[in-house]
């Protein structure tokens, strides 16, 4: 039998009332996340980039990603040096002093980018089913799908993937019962009042209501991914011809696109 | 300057510490599945431990080398020969122009990691040479090996004076420490995650107590574990969240899955615990079919045991540095100097 081995100890004290609610945790013993809440919404999704954007420009040492998402940011750092003295406590010291000074406002510096869409048919196989499911027109999915403001919460599942949201209440739909195995590079897609976007072929469990001639992810280009967390997104109609046009120009549309 | 995959073997993918500082974007860290063998081969091999080394996968490849270098081989144990000679494994090997080095019957462990002393010519990506399968990225054009390819060689020996370097080398004394030395424990430490408490008493207790095969569809991205079904007590719609390397998730069907190297940056399934870091190794050897038992340790002792690794990796490092030194005073052949 293994030896008998202590409960974790119970989390840190309260945050102060002034700001948001957070939650320090270990995941594994090379990584701290801070929770700052437990639904998804943009409130939430703010202050979980904004946090970010503080423990990057706090440069804790050792630490080599800080990734947000929906509602924590994970702060994941290397090995303890030859002195040791880089324990989970010392890291959530150093969490909590960035946390003390406030988070800032996260909207300033945040990008607006425009994304073309080729909505339905072939790019689109699903955005029939998704207005039926609705109860709107198609015409109308597509208008709310894209009302300007929706926000890049994270990205992550590939290289480039990102997950933007909330749309509108009447885009609510569970993801689709069967996943496909294979999901053309490009396609948008939309479940929870969320859209994804697959940067190269890959299963998927989304609806798919159109499809972007524009590359989400290139090693070879700074930054690599087309859209960053924190980035403000409107999805932009475009006809299947102004798609093939794009499409040829960038290169990107295609298996492929994603590819070095 | 290069070397020639005579035979490229099962998965043969050059791999360093990591791509890091991209999962914010998605991108996977990648890197070598076994850290501490990846490291100790660099030493040997007189290099820092991020150079890339090439990660072989159960069956080893047979490469033939056509300028003299320095290799050292870590990790999984494999009857390796030298021109059909047996050659030894955690040890520098002077190589010669036309050498072949084989790998042959594997004995234990999983992955060998071969290092050249100045490192392969691989060209970084997004900062690393760790070959990313999926996203064919890094290493060497984002591939495993093939039969054919030749691949540069940073820093090739002049022929000359090979026989007293080869005698300096042999008189370095390399002595491996517990804390890096290949385990022989089957019993992995793991820590409880915070959704712990949330899985069913008999789940957590199964986890600990009872064996876990390693199934045949284990791989770089994770290693997919048969044994008892695990579940939550209530079921809980997660949100998904960063992942780390050695994540213990368990999906809809109660098989748990480790997340290693290759792992997705997010994921939205139940975690019930996180295998110690230094422990990672000793799971990176074990093979589809093998048994592996886990233990549960508290962060403290996790956070003792990888700073114990460290220090003695950083030990080595100094009692090497004669080694290093007599390779990199060693010229490069003729051809390759300004």
């Amino acid at each position: 039998m293994p030896p008998p081995v202590p409960e974790p100890a119970p989390g840190p004290a309260s945050p102060p009332a002034s700001g948001p609610a957070w939650r320090l945790r270990p995941q594994g013993d090379r990584c701290i996340s801070i929770e700052l809440g437990d639904r998804i919404n943009v409130q939430t999704g703010l202050q979980c980039l904004s946090l970010a954007a503080a423990l990057r420009a706090a440069g804790l040492p050792g630490v080599t990603d800080v990734v947000p998402s929906f509602t924590a940011v994970a702060l994941h750092y290397g090995p303890p040096g030859p002195q040791g003295g880089a324990s989970f406590e010392h890291r959530a010291d150093a969490v909590r002093e960035v946390l003390a000074l406030g988070l800032p406002e996260a909207a300033s510096g945040s990008r607006e980018i425009d994304i073309p869409v080729c909505y339905g048919g072939a790019h689109g196989p699903d955005l029939g089913a998704v207005a039926q499911a609705c109860g709107l027109s198609e015409a109308e999915v597509v208008r709310r799908h894209g009302l300007p403001g929706a926000l890049v919460f994270m990205l992550g599942f590939a290289p480039g993937h990102p997950y933007i949201g909330l749309h509108d209440e009447a885009l609510n739909l569970p993801r689709r019962e069967v996943p496909r195995t294979a999901v053309a590079a490009g396609s948008v897609a939309i479940a929870n009042r969320q859209t994804v976007i697959y940067p190269n072929r890959l299963p998927g469990g989304w609806h798919v209501i159109g499809a972007t001639p524009l590359s989400l992810f290139d090693p070879g280009r700074s930054p690599p991914a087309l859209l960053m967390p924190g980035d403000r997104v409107r999805f932009v109609p475009i006809t299947a011809a102004q798609f093939d046009r794009l499409a040829g120009r960038a290169g990107a549309a295609g298996d492929g696109g994603a590819s070095p | 300057m290069s070397l020639s995959v005579v035979r490229p073997g099962m998965l043969s993918t050059f791999q360093d510490l990591g791509r890091q500082g991209w999962q914010h974007l998605g991108v996977p860290v990648a890197g070598a599945m076994d850290a501490r063998a990846h490291r100790l081969a660099n030493l040997l091999a007189g290099n820092l431990d991020d150079t890339a080394t090439l990660e072989v996968t159960l069956t080893g490849p047979t490469l033939r080398f056509d300028s003299a270098c320095c290799v050292a081989l870590s990790g999984a144990g494999f009857s390796l020969t030298r021109n059909d000679q047996p050659a030894a494994l955690n040890r520098p090997l002077v190589m010669r122009a036309g050498d072949v080095l084989a790998f042959g019957q594997r004995l234990h462990g999983a992955r060998a990691y071969l290092a050249v002393h100045g490192g392969f010519a691989l060209e970084p990506q997004m900062g690393s040479t760790s070959t990313y399968l999926r996203g064919r990225l890094g290493g060497w054009q984002g591939r495993a090996l093939q039969r054919g390819d030749q691949i540069g060689l940073r820093r090739p020996l002049d022929a000359a004076a090979l026989e007293p370097l080869a005698r300096t080398l042999w008189g370095v004394h390399v002595y491996l420490p517990g804390a890096i030395a290949q385990a022989v424990r089957r019993t992995v430490r793991i820590l409880r995650s915070e959704q712990w408490p949330d899985f069913s008493a008999e789940s957590c207790a199964a986890l600990i107590t009872e064996p876990f095969r390693i199934s045949p569809d284990s791989e770089r991205m994770g290693y997919r574990l048969q044994g008892p079904t695990l579940a939550l007590a209530q079921p809980r719609q997660m949100i998904s969240e960063a992942t780390t390397f050695g994540t213990i998730q368990v999906p809809v069907g109660g098989q748990p899955i480790v997340l290693m190297a290759d792992r997705q940056t997010t994921g939205g399934y139940p975690k019930i615990a996180y295998v110690a870091s230094v422990d990672l190794p000793l799971l990176a050897q074990m093979a589809p079919g093998d048994v592996v038992r886990f233990e549960l340790v508290s962060l403290e002792q996790a956070q003792q045991l990888d700073a114990e690794r460290e220090a003695a990796l950083t030990l080595l490092a100094v009692q090497l540095a004669p080694l290093r030194q007599a390779l990199m005073q060693h010229p490069t052949p003729p051809e390759r100097r300004p």
